[in-house]
């Protein structure tokens, strides 16, 4: 009798036990970001506070995101996705969302409010690319230079780039077409709303690589954000691009003789996605995570650790100061007015057509 | 006894004939034989022949589109491209009724992903057009073909419709020919544009890039290995632990040493201006081009070729040369006639090994090879974590595994396979 009674209990909560679960949110995790300093921004702006309001929770980060896409489709394909939310930039997140490997979200249903009650939609405004994407930073992919290798008349313009007359050196841009066939175009002469429908044709196209084939000799290709910082320091390169963060460490962290060249400066956009198929309970707990991660002073937060601008409108009064170096950290966001003045707005639309095509254009180009 | 059945088979002492019972009694053995390995063949088979079985498929493999959009790929096959006008209303309502469905189930970006790898503009294209879809009523709406172009006059363009034809068939030797510059065009194989061609260039300098490393290999190497080989224990092992040393630093920190070494603000570059040797104004270029990829290379697999030779040249007995030299032979004799060819096989060996490992390597040529230094597998990894192209990747992969095999067929007829020795 007892045991019988004994089997009918664990029975009946083996039964109920799933349904308990749907209910619940997961006690741990798995953020995926960038590794380094921006990571540390987000461990100490988002999930540090948030793990403190939620005890027992456990939270693990994995540094992948620079093969995101690849490895969400593999884990896809295996049935078997084991990352809760995935920080990538705005054009991953676009190609993830197209695979349906992200999931579709209503911005105004799962992100807070603005603290004056403007609906998240319009607090993030255009910063939504993607059906699938959920903003946090603008950062900028933009150049600086060594103060001591060009002389008495530091580059004011990106088409310093193109002059190596007047600054001899090598300099360092991503080995990529994105971008430097926009500033090609541009320091061409083409006029700053006409550069894509110039780059859509072949002539287009052409002439582009033909400035660059300028200083093609003088320049050395990098592909991790850390390489432009690393040349700059070393005297390698005279000028070099890079993300406006890993500058901003850079002279004021490492006190280098860099200056930045705001100038021309492209806007991107990094965020996160959540990946598709995940079960309920983990879908609850990320869901209650991005909401709380998102809102306007988490994202005013992260700039106090990291020269990356809050993706929401509402958060840019709130940006403080640094919390080590104890500088205001406004005037070294890419948003802000005097680093704003001259920008470039990358097309993601455009890009995402065209990106495999000029792509192998562009690796055809380097290998001759 | 002597009488009994000589014609008859042979009998085990149980009866049975003794092939039958031999067989039995090897069978088991075999079977105990199969078990004890059995731990590392399904290893083998699941961790390393099933992904290559699977990369192979993926190569070839192109169901997406007639899955996708079915009823349009049915429709698309009456129509002629030569006619140079784009299909008429029953291909647009098949493409309705496709993306209607591909709509709902959010697959119309996926397979505009995979045709945007043929033809620029058709992933904005899909992902536009299923906007509208979404709204459209199949029964009410037709006719669709002026809807479509509506949407967008890209609709009317034949290459579009090109491209989706010639890559509706489940399996596609696309990916292969894209491989080596060329592509499916209307009448089959053409050739890509100049400014595309870029896979036959990396495959050729990626074999002859393996080349020279192999070569500078083994003229670094012997020297060394004979060393090893010949000196006195004590100051042998010191020389083994400073082969072996960078052998156990990793990968990452020797190639960026040797960014170090070798950059223009480097310390070689350092050396040789303050040296008077090279004028502080044209400072060698060393690094991110081929010579800094074959410097970081060579150094990188040097172990691997020293230590088969070492481990041939331990075997072979001193007293040969010492016999050479004795009937008159010269230093120089004695080395090549006696001692060389009986070092053959390590050579053959540390060649093998470091051109192979060499032909797939890809994080040094990406850190050190700037423009003109990075190989094919560079491009492969690019494909399949970067542009998610994976069936180019997969076709890529595949041609080099396959030029690795001939190659290594062409050694085992020139050499031979036998005359290989690890030691």
């Amino acid at each position: 009798m007892k045991l019988k009674s004994i089997l009918l209990m664990t029975g009946a909560a083996l039964v109920a036990a799933p349904a308990a679960f749907a209910e619940e949110m997961a006690d741990s995790m798995t953020l995926v970001s960038w590794g380094g300093a921006y990571q540390a921004s987000q461990t100490k702006a988002y999930s540090e506070p948030y793990k403190a309001m939620n005890e027992g929770l456990e939270v693990v980060w994995d540094e992948s995101s620079a093969e995101a896409v690849a490895k969400l489709r593999a884990m896809s394909e295996a049935g078997n996705v084991t990352w809760d939310l995935v920080d990538v930039v705005a054009s991953d997140a676009i190609r993830l969302c197209d695979e349906g490997l992200a999931l579709e979200i209503d911005a105004d249903e799962m992100l807070a409010p603005a603290p004056d009650g403007t609906p998240a939609s319009e607090d993030f405004g255009d910063m939504l690319v993607s059906e699938c994407f959920i903003p946090q930073i603008v950062y900028s992919t933009t150049a600086g230079y060594r103060t001591d290798l060009v002389g008495d008349t530091p580059p004011t313009s990106i088409c310093a780039m193109f002059d190596t007359e007047a600054y001899p050196g090598k300099r360092s841009l991503e080995k990529r077409p994105i971008n430097n066939m926009e500033w090609a175009l541009l320091c061409d002469g083409v006029a700053k709303e006409d550069v894509y429908d110039v780059l859509e044709t072949e002539e287009g196209q052409a002439q582009a690589f033909a400035k660059l084939d300028t200083i093609k000799d003088d320049v050395i290709w990098w592909s991790a954000g850390a390489d432009t910082p690393q040349l700059l320091a070393d005297g390698e390169v005279v000028m070099g691009t890079t993300y406006n963060g890993r500058l901003f460490s850079l002279i004021e962290e490492q006190k280098q003789p860099v200056a930045m060249l705001w100038d021309a400066q492209v806007f991107d956009l990094d965020g996160w996605i959540i990946p598709t198929g995940l079960p309920a309970d983990r879908l609850a707990r990320v869901k209650d995570f991005v909401r709380f991660a998102t809102d306007t002073q988490r994202l005013a937060d992260q700039a106090k650790y990291i020269s990356y601008g809050p993706a929401r409108a509402s958060s840019a009064p709130l940006v403080d100061k640094h919390a080590e170096l104890g500088i205001d950290m406004a005037p070294h966001m890419p948003t802000d007015p005097n680093n704003a003045k001259n920008t470039f707005l990358y097309n993601y639309e455009w890009w995402a057509d065209y990106r495999d095509d000029l792509d192998a254009k562009f690796q055809a180009w380097l290998a001759k | 006894m002597s009488d009994a059945t000589d014609t008859g088979p042979v009998l085990a002492a149980d009866g049975t004939p003794l092939k039958r019972s031999l067989q039995r009694a090897l069978r088991a053995q075999k079977l105990r034989a199969l078990a004890l390995i059995a731990p590392l063949l399904i290893f083998i088979l699941v961790t390393f022949i099933a992904p290559i079985a699977d990369m192979l498929f993926r190569s070839v493999e192109n169901q997406i589109v007639s899955e996708t959009l079915p009823r349009t790929v049915i429709a698309l096959k009456e129509w002629d491209a030569g006619t140079g006008e784009a299909p008429g209303e029953a291909v647009f309502a098949a493409l309705a009724a496709d993306m209607k469905v591909a709509v709902e189930a959010k697959t119309h970006t996926k397979v505009a992903v995979r045709l945007n790898y043929q033809k620029t503009g058709i992933a904005s294209l899909f992902r536009k057009s299923g906007r509208q879809v979404k709204r459209w009523d199949l029964g009410a709406d037709a006719p669709f073909r002026e809807k479509f172009l509506d949407i967008d006059e890209d609709w009317g363009d034949v290459e579009v419709w090109q491209t989706i034809k010639t890559y509706s068939s489940p399996y596609t030797a696309g990916y292969f020919l894209n491989s080596v510059d060329l592509e499916l065009g209307p009448d089959g194989m053409q050739a890509v544009d100049e400014d595309l061609a870029i896979y036959r260039l990396l495959f050729n300098r990626t074999i002859f890039m393996s080349l020279v490393i192999m070569g500078s290999c083994v003229l670094l190497g012997y020297p060394i290995a004979f060393l090893l080989a010949n000196l006195p224990l004590r100051s042998s092992n010191l020389l083994m632990i400073l082969v072996l040393l960078p052998f156990w630093t990793s990968l990452l920190v020797r190639t960026s040493s040797w960014k170090v070494l070798l950059q223009q603000q480097g310390v070689i570059n350092d050396i040789l201006v303050w040296a008077g040797l090279v004028d502080d104004a044209n400072r060698l270029v060393m690094i991110n081009n081929q010579f800094g990829t074959i410097v970081a290379m060579t150094h990188i697999l040097l172990p691997f070729m020293i230590l088969p030779l070492y481990s041939v040249m331990k075997t072979i007995p001193p007293s040969y040369v010492r016999a050479a030299k004795s009937l008159g032979a010269t230093n120089w004799t004695a080395f090549w006639r006696v001692y060389f060819p009986q070092s053959v096989p390590g050579i053959g060996a540390g060649c093998i090994l470091v051109f192979i490992l060499a032909i797939g390597y890809y994080i040094t040529p990406e850190l050190v090879g700037g423009t003109d230094g990075t190989f094919i597998s560079n491009r492969i990894a690019y494909h399949i974590s970067r542009s998610g192209n994976w069936g180019l990747g997969a076709a890529l992969g595949t041609i080099l595994l396959a030029v690795v095999l001939v190659l290594y067929w062409v050694y085992d007829k020139i050499v031979g396979i036998d005359n290989v020795s690890l030691g």
